[in-house]
């Protein structure tokens, strides 16, 4: 059978060595009535080269398409080395580093991890990582609870994702935390922190400041972090990791920075991969670094002085305190930040600085390409990073299906999250799209709403 | 040598990067851009793949070592799986347009859907938690929904044995739920008479590992499930250990309402390092609309996600998409690989291996915690004599264990027995390397009465000696940062 060595002799062998007749005689603890019930059946076995060509042909049913959707999944180039050495079996088939002294390499991978993840968010400490950016958001608001010292209640505005928010809502609900979602700005696109200032919001345990938002749009974060902390409240920035190669980071937020920065770091080096996995990441404040939930390793020395790793701080955590530990989280993503880990080694500060900077200019370029296409407009008018709502004169899903024809995938429909909006998409471009990518995108979306649209004479220019 | 000693500035890998002629002017007002470049490495293409591939040579794996790390079912993970979740086409699936451009990709989780609910028996499974704490967390936070859907708002405790895995309580505590411990009796199981005293109108449920921690069967299970049923209580089964019983026993057959698996642990998905993971949790009909979303669902020939406004009364989501995707692809290559002859067999000789090497360890003068029990896939050894007699402790045999080419057991787990070595073999070992693994073991035993400072300094090596622990958590080093502006 796959993947079982025994021989009929190494069985007999084994079997008069523990002294038994058959291996069943081994499940004689077990009631019988229990092992009464056979496994039904399941697909029968394949072997190494079936199971190859049912998984090639479930996976050229799913052909390739050119994709302008983000909303917190972002398709990048990745460097070939990252995933030819993060699947290198020592990292691959290794476990949590336990024993240190057997475990040095991914112990290191993980400080070095920290060490950039504190370079980028210009925080003191962060954590060997979390499951996902929406968890680790859960846990950033259970951090700030636990820190606060009388409120349970948390802002989070409609700007951030909105299955980030209903992750957050399914993890805090039994822990009596009371999740306010504030509103934004419609024609700005982001929080506006005047309006803040005017409404009666009571005492709360922290803000979420999402940068760029989930519009792409760039939220006021400096004005937004000095109003949480003046109202004695956490600032919890949710941050695209690779956004912050160009963009001003969390640490120097406002006058004092923001407290905690949480989110997802797929885009530093993860594939799409249909969701997962991913990774979360939590950076904080040194003071807050007690309360941080997840695994977080510390550079000390070994008995004869040598610089060595190992997992520290672990009084926070479930092995060790049980119900009153800071979360029940115990695995990472170990493998998902060694990958990330080489990832951002390969292309450095300026390397990132680019990739972000060649998205923004991309996502301009395309805009200037729709801006002279009749029946389109931006939902936004401020500042965006890589990201963001168009409307069109025609339904929504009419223009997806139509592209989707044409083997691009035009964005995420808003409307039933964003139903204020009417039918908004959500377009993103990275640096995976070649300038004739967006061309192409731009005469596709004028053909099918020039199809459907036709302005009346005199009609005022739809365009933005 | 960390990563950033070898950088130098102004150093870039124009071939990793994106071109950057021809960019439109950068329209992001100066208030919201970066004052200065993050202090990230600078280094060559070369340089990284050389340090990173050093790295990997420090650690121990399964494709290096024999792993018995109990409790953690440490077996050979499928390369062809690896190969398989990562073709080209699954790696471009962006997981806001699975339905219309992943089918070939749904059907995958449709099916792995299925195999799960086959081999717990259980009625619906949820692919969704993202590891087996998250499945935890779904499964007792669906016990709560079903109770106060029900109005039955009195139920505050869940039940936990002592020898439970710290994520259970912890898992209770996440959901709002007060821990109450049920003792475990001298020969391993559930004390039922502390079990039957603590059951009452308060009781939410009982959270079972079986076998359990200490590596044996709950022989007492029948009387356990009509004790807590009776109350008005869930029985919630963790899946940290099925591997024992996978193929023989179905945790529905023992009047489990509600489990989580652990796909890196029974379904062979590689533990990279410490995660992913991927914790799929399988219920009864009564609790299946409280499922987290999304749930992969067949419709003529369609497969869809259905999500929260499909399944009002779901915990909902758990995460941003649709949970661990590529683990849940390694775990379906595998479970279609073992097919049905393969599961059956999984428990047998994960069964066989642990309790050949029990035997063989005893004869070599080692002493077991459950001396009269049968091993399940994992079994206790305890050092307490030996230390009492030598000075050298269960911590001392683990690290000596490194320096003979073996990963260590699982050490002071569980709680309840002293000086513990917790150690599962797995079924993918071979009987020579079970043999090694004795013979090892017998040498430092030797070494403990000849020579114990051996063994209390070891080990002598690995890359790094015993790590000042004490001064990791003192004088916290978390991160590096550049001397000049520090």
């Amino acid at each position: 059978m796959p993947f079982v060595p025994h021989t009929d002799e190494d069985i007999r062998a084994m079997l008069a060595a523990i002294g038994v007749e058959s291996v069943e005689a081994l499940f004689d603890e077990i009631p019988r009535s229990l092992r009464a019930h056979p496994l039904p059946e399941l697909p029968p076995a394949t072997n190494e080269l079936e199971i190859v060509r049912l998984m090639h042909s479930r996976a050229e049913h799913d052909r390739r398409y050119r994709t302008f959707i983000g909303a917190g999944a972002y398709e990048h180039h990745v460097p070939a080395a990252v995933w030819q050495i993060a699947t290198r079996g020592e990292f691959y088939t290794s476990y949590t580093p336990y024993q240190a002294e057997a475990s040095q390499g991914t112990l290191q991978v993980l400080y070095e991890y920290q060490s950039m993840m504190t370079a980028l968010t210009a925080l003191a400490v962060t954590n060997a990582s979390l499951y996902d950016g929406a968890s680790a958001l859960a846990e950033a608001v259970l951090m700030a609870v636990r820190t606060h010292k009388s409120s349970r209640r948390v802002l989070i505005p409609r700007t951030v994702h909105p299955s980030y928010r209903k992750t957050v809502r399914t993890i805090v609900k039994n822990q009596d935390i009371e999740i306010v979602e504030l509103p934004y700005d419609l024609p700005r696109g982001h929080v506006d922190p005047q309006y803040l200032a005017e409404m009666e919001l009571g005492d709360f345990a922290a803000l979420v400041i999402p940068q760029p938002n989930f519009f792409g749009v760039l939220e006021p974060v400096d004005a937004l972090t000095d109003w949480a902390n003046a109202r004695g409240a956490l600032a919890i920035a949710l941050v695209n990791p690779l956004s912050l190669a160009l963009l001003k980071p969390p640490g120097r937020w406002g006058r004092n920075g923001a407290d905690i920065a949480v989110g997802d770091g797929q885009p530093l080096g993860i594939p799409l991969s249909a969701g997962g996995p991913y990774y979360g990441f939590m950076a904080c404040r040194k003071e807050l670094v007690r309360q941080m939930p997840g695994r977080i390793v510390g550079r000390t020395v070994d008995a004869q002085g040598r610089t060595g790793f190992a997992l520290t701080l672990q009084a926070r955590e479930q092995h060790i305190r049980r119900s009153r530990a800071t979360s029940n989280i115990c695995t990472n993503q170990g493998l998902m930040v060694t990958a990330s880990t080489i990832h951002m080694a390969l292309l450095g500060p300026e390397g990132l600085r680019r990739v972000a900077r060649v998205c923004h200019a991309g996502l301009s370029m395309l805009l200037g390409k729709l801006s002279a296409v009749p029946g389109v407009s931006r939902v936004f008018d401020a500042p965006a990073f890589h990201e963001s709502a168009l409307k069109f004169s025609v339904p929504a899903e009419d223009v997806l299906r139509a592209l989707r024809a044409r083997g691009i995938l035009g964005g995420l429909s808003l409307k039933s999250d964003y139903p204020e909006i009417g039918d908004g998409v959500l377009v993103c471009v990275t640096e995976t799209k070649t300038e004739s990518d967006l061309s192409e995108y731009a005469s596709h979306v004028a053909r099918i709403v020039g199809d459907r649209f036709t302005p009346a004479p005199c009609a005022p220019n739809s365009a933005p | 040598m960390l990563i950033f000693s070898l950088s130098r500035r102004g150093r870039v890998n124009a071939a990793q990067a994106p071109r950057e002629t021809e960019l439109g002017p950068c329209v992001i007002p100066a208030e919201f851009l970066r004052t200065d470049p993050p202090p990230l490495p600078e280094i060559s293409e070369l340089d990284a793949v050389r340090h990173y591939t050093r790295l990997s040579q420090l650690n121990y794996s399964i494709d290096t070592q024999f792993y018995p790390l109990g409790s953690c079912t440490m077996k050979y993970n499928p390369r062809v799986a690896n190969t398989l979740a990562m073709l080209p086409q699954f790696l471009a699936l962006h997981p806001a347009a699975l339905e219309d451009t992943g089918q070939g990709f749904l059907a995958c989780m449709y099916e792995l859907q299925e195999i799960l609910k086959s081999v717990t028996g259980l009625a619906a499974v949820s692919l969704a938690p993202m590891a087996g704490a998250q499945g935890e967390f779904a499964g007792v936070a669906m016990i709560r929904a079903y109770h106060d859907a029900r109005g039955d708002r009195a139920r505050r405790e869940i039940l936990v044995p002592d020898a439970a895995h710290g994520t259970n309580p912890a898992t209770a505590a996440m959901c709002g739920y007060t821990v109450r411990e049920i003792p475990t009796d001298t020969s391993g199981d559930v004390d039922t008479a502390a079990l039957a005293g603590a059951v009452g109108p308060q009781t939410a449920g009982l959270m079972l590992t079986n076998p359990s921690t200490l590596g044996v069967f709950e022989r007492h299970i029948a009387e356990i499930e009509r004790t807590v049923h009776s109350a008005g209580g869930l029985l919630y089964y963790d899946g940290a250990n099925l591997n024992a019983i996978l193929g023989k026993v179905r945790p529905s057959d023992m009047g489990f309402d509600v489990l989580h698996l652990n796909l890196h642990k029974t379904f062979s998905t590689p533990h990279g390092g410490g995660g992913p993971g991927s914790g799929p949790v399988a219920v009864s009909a009564e609790l299946a609309p409280f499922l987290p979303v999304p749930i992969v669902e067949q419709h003529a020939e369609h497969y869809r996600l259905a999500d929260e406004t499909m399944r009002a009364q779901s915990i909902g989501r758990l995460s941003a998409h649709i949970g661990q995707s590529g683990v849940l692809l390694r775990a379906y290559v595998y479970a279609r690989m073992l097919g049905t002859t393969g599961m059956r067999r999984v428990a047998e000789f994960a069964t066989l291996n642990a309790n050949y090497l029990m035997a063989e360890l005893r004869k070599a003068g080692f002493e077991v915690a459950y001396p009269e029990r049968r091993a399940s896939h994992e079994f206790t050894v305890t050092l307490k004599a030996l230390k009492e007699r030598t000075g050298v402790n269960a911590m001392d045999i683990a690290k000596r264990l490194l320096d003979k080419g073996f990963y260590a057991p699982t050490t002071y787990f569980p709680l309840l027995v002293p000086e513990c070595l917790l150690i599962e073999p797995t079924e993918t070992e071979s009987k020579q390397t079970l043999d090694a693994f004795v013979l090892a073991m017998k040498e430092i035993l030797r070494e403990a009465q000849t020579d114990p400072q051996l063994v209390k300094s070891a080990p002598h090596t690995t890359p790094v000696r015993r790590l000042d622990e004490t001064k990791a958590a003192r004088d916290l080093d978390l991160a590096w940062r550049p001397a000049a502006s520090a």
